[in-house]
């Protein structure tokens, strides 16, 4: 079975690490492979999966519409995992998948990290499962399967609340820009700097990725001025939107 | 068994509060904070005042007497209609804003579908000289212009939602968002006893006035306080929470929720979550839900644009799964013709929300001594086009 030190090497490695997140079955269905292989090919360092959700109430207009175009594609959890079976043979890098519980709750929670496991996915981002009931209930089987999960914190986290959110992650924190959903345009002003540095100071035990509004070179610069790496979403599914999947490396040239 | 919530903000395997982090501030503020607030002497003082002198409470307990001749049985309608702006909604609303005021926020936002709760949410924001946004669908502007119209009266900003099926539920969807991009000086008023907790307790307290009151009008009119029935229609669930809620833990009451059946259960368009759903998660509660195989939430229909919400407030998901309350569904039609029945036997137009739970009098028995309480929780001037158009009334 998999496990999950294949983020922990890569979180170790003396680099800035640059993740890219898309939404499966956007432009097209049969998409994943093709823009996952492109992706590691180009030097990104960490991918996360979208599985596409109809009702994404912590994302801004650009992935709401991958989604439901993925969706009008006919994405599901079946498919996706389906397109994902032979993924290790050609890729290497830490995969993760980012999606709304919902989907995942109706697939049934241990099924769905069991066929995370088999298929090789290193770690889930579920932005709606909160902390408690994380750990209440579902913990155990991230850990019965090797997987990390990753939480998120904000500029409004409490330090109390960030300490606690540390202690029970085992891979990355997941650090959401500002306050805003996802796809936020422009450079980042002092009080996200701010933020960035107080975060950096209180020298957390997981290391952390700043996500939301990292649009281009110089805010993945402002980024990762203290933080271990960064998370590129929206950006890049424009850039899918307007150029296809057959030119990934143009888009990731201009970053890193 | 308690039909209340519990501590961690369940009522028995639903509720809960499903948020992405960006939310947790504001929501964990106001999960502190609501029932110390509404326990507060001075903010009960005000919340009450207000619903006498401005909503215009207490509503009557009517006896309706040519209905009760016409099914043999003892029928009292609950007169929420009789509401300032026209239903129950604004029970809610002016406890949410005083709430509001008291955690000092100065922005205030608000999803609606049919504008009900939007016009009740622009009113006593006018009444507090408080900024104002609302949320509608873009289809519900189109369908439903005099209510937009209403809250641009009343000084609210009208924002369409242009994702998803461009509904009450992609409303709510923009109204979260909202909140999520202005997480400091924001209160988002929620309608119904939905979303993530503390919500659906607080709106069900707030609401809960209607069976406080009909427990004393009960004892004043029959000398008892509990009926036999208590009937309401649920989209997703205020005016029903409202009604029942002094009646959950006193079994001798039988409890029935209506659900908007569309065009009939089997057709694919319907609303009627119980008989549809499965359990799930929608804007933040885990609850009966609306979907998909795969988990992505359908969209439901029903001609009554209050009831057709692909969800169920998670007291209701328990009070079904308990089987505490009987539910029952019912379609347009059924529905459209007791809008006609009743503006014909007792004089009241009602919505057609409201019309739903009328239509259980042709599903059910009742015993010539029962005394049965349906809520009238909206009047029906909202609905006289849909009205117009169904029976050809021009």
């Amino acid at each position: 079975m998999h496990h999950n030190s294949s983020i922990n090497d890569k979180l170790k490695e003396d680099k800035k690490l640059l993740s890219i997140y898309f939404s499966a079955g956007y432009p097209n269905l049969n998409d994943t492979k093709t823009i996952i292989e492109s992706l590691e090919n180009s030097g990104v360092d960490m991918i996360e999966i979208g599985l596409p959700f109809s009702d994404p109430l912590a994302d801004g207009p650009t992935i709401q519409e991958s989604s439901q175009i993925a969706l009008h594609n006919g994405m599901t959890t079946n498919i996706l995992f389906q397109q994902l079976e032979n993924i290790r043979e050609t890729v290497k890098i830490p995969l993760l998948i980012m999606g709304y519980f919902n989907p995942i709750l109706q697939y049934g929670v241990e099924n769905f990290c069991k066929r995370c496991a088999e298929i090789g996915i290193d770690g889930l981002i579920i932005p709606d499962l909160p902390v408690d009931i994380y750990i209440e209930n579902y913990k155990f089987l991230f850990e019965k399967y090797g997987l990390v999960n990753v939480f998120l914190i904000t500029p409004q986290t409490s330090e109390d609340r960030i300490r606690y959110i540390d202690s029970v992650s085992n891979g990355f924190i997941y650090m959401v820009s500002s306050a805003s959903v996802t796809g936020n345009q422009g450079i980042f002003g002092e009080s996200q700097t701010n933020y960035f540095e107080r975060i950096a100071n209180m020298k957390l035990k997981n290391p952390q990725l700043v996500g939301f509004g990292i649009n281009d070179k110089t805010t993945f610069n402002q980024a990762t001025k203290f933080a271990k790496g960064a998370i590129i979403g929206s950006a890049f599914i424009k850039f899918l939107k307007e150029n296809g999947v057959n030119t990934i490396d143009n888009f990731i040239k201009n970053i890193i | 068994m308690s039909y209340n919530v519990n501590e961690k903000g369940f009522y028995g395997d639903f509720g809960g509060a499903f948020i992405p982090e960006m939310l947790y501030p504001n929501v964990e503020e106001l999960r502190q904070n609501y029932l110390k607030i509404m326990q507060e002497p001075e903010f009960q003082k005000e919340f009450q005042q207000l619903l006498v002198d401005y909503v215009g409470r207490p509503t009557p307990l009517y006896f309706a007497k040519r209905l009760s001749a016409l099914y043999n049985t003892k029928i009292y309608l609950k007169r929420e209609d009789l509401c300032h702006t026209g239903a129950h909604k604004i029970n809610n609303t002016i406890g949410q804003i005083l709430l509001a005021k008291k955690l000092g926020k100065t922005r205030i936002i608000a999803e609606t579908g049919a504008g009900q709760h939007g016009v009740a949410t622009a009113t006593v924001c006018a009444l507090m000289g408080l900024e104002c946004i609302v949320y509608m669908g873009e289809i519900d502007i189109k369908r439903q212009a005099p209510n937009v119209a209403r809250m641009k009266m009343l000084g609210a900003e009208v924002r369409p939602a242009t994702s998803g099926s461009k509904t009450l539920k992609d409303a709510t969807n923009e109204a979260i968002r909202d909140w999520i991009n202005n997480p400091e000086n924001t209160y988002y008023i929620i309608g119904s006893v939905v979303g993530p907790h503390p919500y659906p307790d607080m709106v069900a307290r707030f609401q809960a006035v209607i069976s406080s009151e009909i427990k004393h009008q009960l004892l004043e009119k029959e000398n008892r306080e509990n009926p036999d029935y208590v009937i309401a229609c649920v989209g997703g669930g205020s005016n029903a929470a409202g009604a029942f809620y002094h009646f959950l833990d006193k079994k001798v009451v039988k409890i029935i929720a209506v659900e908007a059946a569309g065009k009939g259960i089997e057709t694919g368009e319907s609303a009627a979550t119980s008989a549809l759903g499965k359990i799930g998660i929608i804007h933040g509660s885990k609850t009966l839900l609306m979907q998909t195989d795969d988990g992505q939430i359908t969209e439901p229909y029903s001609i009554s644009a209050g009831l057709d919400y692909p969800g169920v407030g998670p007291m209701h998901a328990n009070l079904f799964q308990t089987k505490r309350a009987e539910f029952l569904s019912i379609t347009d039609d059924e529905a459209m013709k007791w809008g006609l029945k009743l503006s014909k036997t007792e004089g009241i137009i009602p919505a057609i929300e409201t019309a739903h739970a009328f239509a259980v009098l042709d599903k059910k028995k009742f015993q010539p001594s029962d005394i049965v309480v349906i809520n009238l929780s909206g009047r029906g001037d909202k609905d006289l086009n849909t009205y117009i158009d169904y029976f050809k009334l021009t």
